[in-house]
C-alpha cells in the first residue's frame, strides 16, 4: 500500500520541509519512513517513492545503494554496528569486536539464530572519546551506546531479546 | 575563565529556552534584526576575524559577503554531517548547547537575506536530529522564529535533513545534492555555493561550531572575539581530542595554547605514562607529525600547525603513542577513505582501491620495501588532481607516514 495511504501525516510533514517544485529532496526522510517497518526497502516502496516524487524507481534505488544506513535485504531485527576505525581502535574496539563475536558465536556480517541482532563493522560514529562503542540501528531508531564493554553488550541484547517477546 | 561555546559546563540547563534566555540568550538575533542592517551583521562577523571551524579555515565574514544579490531566494545549511574520524565537537554543542548554534544560525540567515534554512546532520544522529526538532519548535512557540519576527519583516523557517551514512556529505556541495534527494557527489566547482548553492540558489554554508561563535560575537563585539587567540586564529576552538590519552573528550581552549598544554593539562597525559610518538591534528584526514618536546611545546593555531607540515583542520587531535605502528595506522585510515570514496572522480576511486589493497600486502607482511615506494608512487600521484578534498585526505597519513616514520615499515617488510 502506498506509503501515503498508511502514513499520510508524517508523509505531509516530510513533504512541507521542502519547496513544492523541489519534493524529490523528501525521498531521504521517506526511505526511512519506510525502513523503520521493515528494517529494510522493498522493491514495491522503492516505486512508490518514485511515483510520489516523480523520479525514476533507478534514481531511488541509487540513493538506497549509495548510503550505508538504507538497506534492500532483510537482517537482524536490530543491526549492531561497531565503530573500528583508528581512533576507536586505539582504544580497544578491534578487540572489542573479536570478543563480541566470540561470545555470540558469530562472525561480522552474520546474525543471531534468533534473528534479533545482525553484527556489523561501521565507520566513524563521532563518539571517539567514548569507545568501545556502537549504534543500534532498529524499529526504534538509531540510538548511541558507549563506554561499552562486552559484558553491558550482552545484558543489552537480552534487554532487546526480552522486549522483543513482550511485544510478541 | 567561562566557555564561549561549552556553555552548559558552566550552566547546565541552558539546553532550555528559558534559561538560555535568561543567561543573555536571543539578544544577539534580536538585536541584529532590530537594529543591524544585514551587512553590518556580516562586518562584524568579518572584523571579528573568525574563521570557519569544518576544517578549511575559510574567513566566515568573508564568505558571507560574496552571497550573490542578483539571485534569489538565498538559503543558509549549516553542516552537521561530522564524519571525520576523530571529531565529535558539533554533537556536544546540538546535545548541550543547542540555542546558540540555532542562533547563530538565525543570525547568519538574516545577514544574507535567507528566509529558509536547512541542518543537515549525519544520518547516525537520529536521536540529536529528533532533539533540534524539539528545540526549533520552542522557538517557533516564543516567536524567535517564523513569520515577521520580534515585529518587522523578516521571517525564518529552520529544518533539520538527516543524511544516511556517508562521510563525503561533509563537502559542501556534495551535502548540497543530498538535501536534493540525489547520491553524495561532490559538484564541480567553481561556481561556488555563495552563487549556485542549494536549488541552484545563493547558498551559504557553515560548519555547526562556526555559527555557535557569531552570537556571542554579535553581543560583544569583533574587538573582543580577536582579545582572545592569536594574530593569525582569532578567538576560541574547540578540541576534540582522542587517542591514547587518559582523558579524552572536546576541550575549549583560545587558539595558541600548545599541544602539551592540550594533551597533558586537559587530556592527563597518554595513558600508562607513554610517550607520545605522533599527532595527527586534523583527524584520519591529518598529516602525521613526529612528536618531540619543540613539537609540543608548538602553539595551536592554523598558521604555526602549518610549520609542523600539517593542518590544525577541525582540530581533531589523535594522539599516538610509542606502542602503535604506523603500518598500522594507515592500514586503519585507507580502510576508511576506501569505503567512503564516492567513486565519481577516477583518481579517488582507483587510488584508494589500490592504496588499500597495497597497504594490506605491507601491513600483513606480505610486502618487500618496493611495495612500500609503490604505495607512496600512487599516493602521490592522486595528489592535486582529485575532484574534491577527500581524495586528497586519504593520501596525508600514507605520504607523511611514509617518509616520516621510515622505520616502522622497514620493521614489517620482507628481506
Amino acid at each position: 500500500m502506498s506509503l501515503e495511504k498508511t502514513h499520510p501525516k508524517e508523509v505531509k510533514q516530510i513533504l512541507s520541509k521542502y519547496p513544492p517544485e523541489q519534493k524529490r529532496s523528501a525521498v531521504m526522510p521517506l526511505l526511512y519512513l519506510v525502513q523503520r517497518e521493515e528494517g529494510y526497502v522493498n522493491k514495491a516502496a522503492m516505486q512508490d517513492i518514485a511515483q510520489m516524487l516523480d523520479i525514476t524507481e533507478t534514481e531511488v534505488a541509487s540513493i538506497v545503494g549509495f548510503y550505508t544506513l538504507y538497506h534492500d535485504e532483510k537482517a537482524g531485527k536490530y543491526r549492531m554496528q561497531v565503530c573500528t576505525d583508528l581512533p576507536c581502535a586505539l582504544r580497544g574496539a578491534d578487540e572489542f569486536l573479536n570478543n563480541l563475536c566470540g561470545n555470540l558465536g558469530i562472525k561480522v556480517g552474520e546474525t543471531t539464530a534468533d534473528g534479533l541482532v545482525t553484527l556489523e563493522g561501521v565507520m566513524c560514529l563521532a563518539a571517539c572519546d567514548k569507545a568501545p562503542m556502537f549504534q543500534t540501528q532498529g524499529p526504534d531508531g538509531i540510538k548511541y551506546h558507549e563506554n561499552m564493554t562486552v559484558d553491558r553488550t550482552l545484558e543489552l541484547i537480552e534487554a532487546l531479546k526480552q522486549a522483543d517477546r513482550e511485544v510478541k | 575563565m567561562a566557555h564561549v561555546l561549552l556553555r552548559h559546563r558552566d550552566i547546565p540547563d541552558i539546553n532550555k529556552l528559558d534559561v538560555y534566555k535568561k543567561n543573555g540568550g536571543i539578544d544577539a538575533f534580536k538585536k541584529s534584526v532590530t537594529k543591524m542592517q544585514p551587512n553590518e551583521v556580516t562586518d562584524v562577523v568579518k572584523n571579528s576575524g573568525l574563521r570557519g571551524r569544518g576544517g578549511a579555515g575559510f574567513p566566515t565574514g568573508m564568505k558571507w559577503s560574496f552571497i550573490d544579490n542578483k539571485n534569489w531566494p538565498h538559503y543558509v545549511v549549516a553542516n552537521a554531517d561530522e564524519s571525520e574520524p576523530g571529531t565529535f565537537k558539533d554533537r556536544e554543542i546540538m546535545e548541550s548547547n543547542p540555542f546558540q548554534f540555532l542562533e547563530g544560525l538565525a543570525i547568519a540567515s538574516y545577514a544574507v537575506g535567507a528566509t529558509a534554512a536547512y541542518v543537515y546532520l549525519r544520518g547516525e544522529f537520529w536521536q540529536v536530529a529528533a532533539f533540534l526538532d524539539e528545540k526549533i519548535a520552542e522557538m517557533e512557540k516564543a516567536g524567535y522564529l517564523g513569520d515577521n519576527l520580534f515585529g518587522t519583516e523578516y521571517s525564518l523557517k529552520i529544518f533539520t535533513h538527516l543524511g544516511a551514512g556517508a562521510y563525503i556529505c561533509g563537502e559542501e556541495t556534495a551535502l548540497l545534492e543530498s538535501i536534493e534527494g540525489k547520491r553524495g557527489q561532490p559538484r564541480v566547482r567553481p561556481p561556488f555555493p555563495p552563487s549556485f548553492g542549494l536549488y541552484g540558489k545563493p547558498t551559504i554554508i557553515n560548519n555547526v561550531e562556526t555559527f555557535t561563535n557569531v552570537p556571542p560575537i554579535i553581543t560583544n563585539g569583533a574587538d573582543w572575539y580577536k582579545s582572545m587567540g592569536t594574530a593569525d586564529s582569532a578567538g576560541v576552538k574547540l578540541f576534540s581530542l582522542s587517542g591514547r590519552v587518559r582523558r579524552p573528550g572536546n576541550y575549549e581552549l583560545p587558539f595558541g595554547k600548545t599541544f602539551r598544554e592540550l594533551i597533558y593539562e586537559c587530556g592527563g597525559g597518554v595513558q600508562e605514562g607513554r610517550p607520545v610518538k605522533a599527532i595527527m591534528p586534523a583527524g584520519a584526514s591529518s598529516s602525521l607529525i613526529v612528536v618531540d618536546d619543540k613539537v609540543l611545546d608548538t602553539p595551536m593555531d592554523y598558521a604555526t600547525v602549518r610549520t609542523l607540515g600539517a593542518d590544525l583542520g577541525s582540530a581533531s587531535v589523535i594522539v599516538i603513542d610509542d606502542t602503535v605502528s604506523v603500518d598500522w595506522i594507515i592500514n586503519k585510515t585507507i580502510h576508511f577513505f576506501k569505503h567512503e570514496s564516492c567513486g565519481k572522480c577516477t583518481p579517488c576511486r582507483e587510488g584508494n582501491y589500490w592504496m588499500q589493497t597495497i597497504t594490506h600486502r605491507i601491513h600483513s607482511g606480505e610486502g618487500k620495501q618496493e611495495v612500500v615506494d609503490l604505495l607512496l608512487y600512487v599516493a602521490k600521484q592522486m595528489q592535486g588532481i582529485c575532484l574534491c578534498a577527500l581524495g586528497e585526505f586519504a593520501t596525508m597519513a600514507v605520504v607523511t607516514g611514509i617518509e616520516r616514520f621510515p622505520q616502522d615499515f622497514k620493521k614489517v617488510v620482507k628481506a
